[in-house]
């Protein structure tokens, strides 16, 4: 069977399949197990409203479970196994990992990622949100600073293959170094800086997040305290950072909190960049190394990244949970 | 607002051009791609897209032909223009150019300027002059022509050829086509189960709700790479191995959080009077779901959709590890990290139109759908 044909089919087997779960088991609660009749209806009305929430939390539950929560079950198990998965060897994984440099180099890069990237991007937004705020042309402005968030990674590491290539006539860095009279380099093999440049494709990404979130939370600052600041003789710079800023530090910290997450799952770009090569490689594109040819090692790598995001997780769930009170 | 105190022309000035310069710099990359999807292949390698409407300097060879030498002064010469070659015909359709430099060995095609005159190393002596015509000149008998390399001007020339390379005869048409079948039916799927979901976590009142709450909150950041392994374990367990319909369930799994978030988020914003009113007058929960949440959520529900669609259309993580890795099943993102980049490396041309072809379709729904996108990051992160 074709794929697009079996496409369609899941399609429809999906969201009729969806329809008639909850349909009918609405219809069997409400008219077969707990009938709203006979001598208990009150009763067996109290009964199928307590168990209705189940019926429609169940697929979604069900899927979350499966998918989410019991592979960090299963991969921190499978970590503890060594290569053909029918060995236990403790933490022997773990131990291994630490002991290679490539991991270790992964380990600081991706911490250098996770510093910088959230950073310069919140910054380029912050500036870029306050700066169109009173545009003419600042929606323009705007979308088209957002338009990098629709393309896919591997099409802005391409895209940036025509900023960086070594080649003259097709990197713009070195073309203008050459015009300059000076002799081209590969900006990919600098070591330690190119972790920078390839960085920078992930800022050229979501800056254009941070920029929308931002420029809604300076659009929603009351415009009495920016009005009071600018009466009592404050400037620019000072109504932007003493007055603007600690208003929307709240929306600043989910920002950078949804970056960071974002930086410890991309694997793409050095994938299709470098490769890994040249002292790039992060946990993500480390992981993939592994994958396909020893999963004890890849699940080991992928729970270190785990371990890192747990920080932000706690805080996350603190921070909903007050939401909720 | 316009004429705050604090705020003056200059200062105006200043910001208008600073953000200029950051919107060329953010779009600069983008166009490369896109000039130089529509550019010769030669042109490419030749000059940078950014001269793209300029003449660019390329280098030929034509292989002289020797087959009327005249005999002047007891020396062999050698007449014509290097422009006459009918092989050439294709890049000067007129007969004529204008010559920069000319060579006489392949590693050196622009060793002399036009005009100057330089020796055979079969002996004798040539010129090439600015407008084609060549005089070689020799003691003994020219039995066949050297060959000539020269570097000619050559106009600007766009075409659609790469388009046609990459859409018909690349695979990449099939890459397309698979793209779209692992993204419907991950887009589609995921929104009803998350909105029953959704409408539980925000209207319905049951012990541990919160937790649920909490728990979706917090499997919004479990690092995907986590899922790989023990899925794809799973998934050949059960019978389901690398396939579409692996990496359907994949995505739907993964797509929950967020969707049941944002869509949590929005239907807890909604009057609470209506929903009121609708269970006074007998309305069932399915109904109240039915009839009033899902068309008031439309919005939430179209950011949603609009989120889920570049996600899974732009992913390659996902997609190599879940997807066989033959080239019947093979997404775009795949078939240009792994095929297109390795096989042709350094055809500049394929590689930008092939990711120019793979970012149109996201780029066109992000520009009509940019309102609800907007609103739905709105919703999920600003309080």
């Amino acid at each position: 069977m074709s794929p697009v044909l079996q496409g369609i089919l899941t399609i429809i087997i999906g969201v009729g399949g969806c329809v008639g779960y909850f349909y009918f088991s609405n219809i069997i609660l409400d008219k077969v197990i707990f009938p709203a009749k006979g001598p208990q209806a009150g009763r067996n009305i109290n009964r199928a409203n307590q168990v209705r929430p189940w019926l429609f939390l169940f697929p979604a539950m069900f899927a979350l479970g499966l998918y989410l929560a019991y592979p960090v079950v299963g991969s921190f198990w499978r970590s503890l196994f060594d290569r053909s998965g029918a060995n236990f060897i403790g933490l022997g994984n773990y131990f291994d990992l630490f002991a290679e440099s490539t991991f270790r180099t992964a380990v600081f890069n991706n911490l250098l990622w996770v510093l910088f990237v959230p950073a310069a991007a919140t910054f380029f937004g912050l500036l870029v949100a306050q700066l169109t705020d009173r545009l003419s042309w600042g929606n323009i402005a705007k979308s088209l600073i957002f338009m990098p968030m629709a393309i896919s990674f591997v099409g802005a590491s391409l895209i940036w293959r025509f900023v960086y290539s070594p080649n003259p006539d097709i990197g713009i860095i070195n073309s203008i170094r050459d015009s300059m009279g000076m002799a081209s380099l590969d900006p990919l093999q600098i070591q330690f800086w190119n972790n920078f440049f390839l960085m920078f494709i992930l800022v050229w990404i979501q800056t254009g997040f941070a920029m929308v979130i931002l420029s809604a939370a300076l659009r929603g600052i009351p415009e009495e305290t920016i009005e009071a600041a600018i009466i009592d003789g404050a400037n620019p710079f000072q109504v932007f950072f003493k007055i603007k800023v600690p208003q929307i530090m709240g929306t600043i910290v989910v920002v950078w909190t949804t970056i960071t997450i974002l930086v410890l799952k991309v694997f793409d770009i050095v994938y299709t960049m470098t490769g890994g090569n040249f002292g790039t490689h992060i946990l993500p594109s480390y992981m993939m190394t592994y994958m396909f040819r020893d999963d004890g090692r890849a699940t080991a790598v992928a729970f270190v990244i785990m371990i890192l995001v747990l920080p932000v997780m706690i805080s996350n769930i603190r921070q909903a949970r007050k939401e909720m009170r | 607002m316009d004429n705050i105190a604090g705020q003056n022309s200059g200062s105006k000035l200043a910001v208008n051009i600073t953000v200029l310069i950051l919107v060329l710099l953010w779009l600069l990359p983008t166009i490369g791609l896109f000039v130089s999807s529509f550019r010769d292949r030669d042109q490419i390698s030749n000059s940078g897209w950014w001269q793209a409407p300029l003449a660019v300097d390329l280098n030929f060879r034509t292989r002289v032909a020797a087959d009327n030498p005249r005999e002047e002064n007891g020396v062999f010469v050698l007449e014509g223009n290097v422009f006459a070659d009918p092989a050439l015909a294709s890049s000067f359709p007129e007969g004529t150019g204008t010559v920069s430099a000319y060579g006489t060995r392949a590693v050196a095609p622009g060793e002399f300027p036009a005009g100057e005159v330089s020796e055979l190393r079969s002996g004798g002596t040539i010129v090439v002059e600015r407008d084609g015509s060549y005089r070689i000149e020799s003691a003994e008998a020219l039995d066949r022509g050297p060959t000539l390399y020269f570097e000619a001007r050559t106009p600007p020339k766009f075409t659609l050829n790469n388009y046609r390379t990459v859409l018909f005869a690349d695979g990449m048409d099939r890459a397309f086509i698979n793209t779209l079948t692992v993204t419907i039916p991950a887009t589609i799927i995921p929104i009803l189960i998350a909105a029953f979901a959704a409408y539980a976590l925000a209207w319905m009142d049951f012990p541990g709700r919160g937790l649920l709450i909490a728990a979706v909150v917090g499997l919004l950041v479990v690092p995907l790479q986590l899922a790989l392994v023990p899925l794809l374990k799973l998934h050949t367990e059960i019978g389901i191995g690398q396939s579409f319909l692996g990496i359907w369930l994949a995505h739907t799994g993964f797509g929950l959080p967020l969707a049941v978030y944002l869509l949590r988020n929005y239907m807890v914003g909604l009057p609470r009077d209506i929903i009121e009113s609708a269970k006074v007058d007998g309305a069932t929960d399915f109904q109240i779901f039915v009839r009033i949440i899902l068309p008031l959520s439309f919005p939430a529900l179209a950011s949603f959709a609009i989120f889920q669609f570049l996600w899974t259309w732009n992913d390659l993580l996902v997609a190599k590890v879940f997807l066989p890795s033959g080239a019947e099943s093979q997404v775009m993102t795949v078939k240009i990290a792994d095929d297109l980049l390795g096989s042709r490396g350094g055809d500049w041309g394929i590689l930008a139109t092939a990711a120019f072809v793979s970012i149109a379709v996201p780029l066109l729904v992000f520009f009509t759908m940019q309102r609800y996108l907007v609103r739905g990051l709105l919703a999920g992160s600003v309080k």
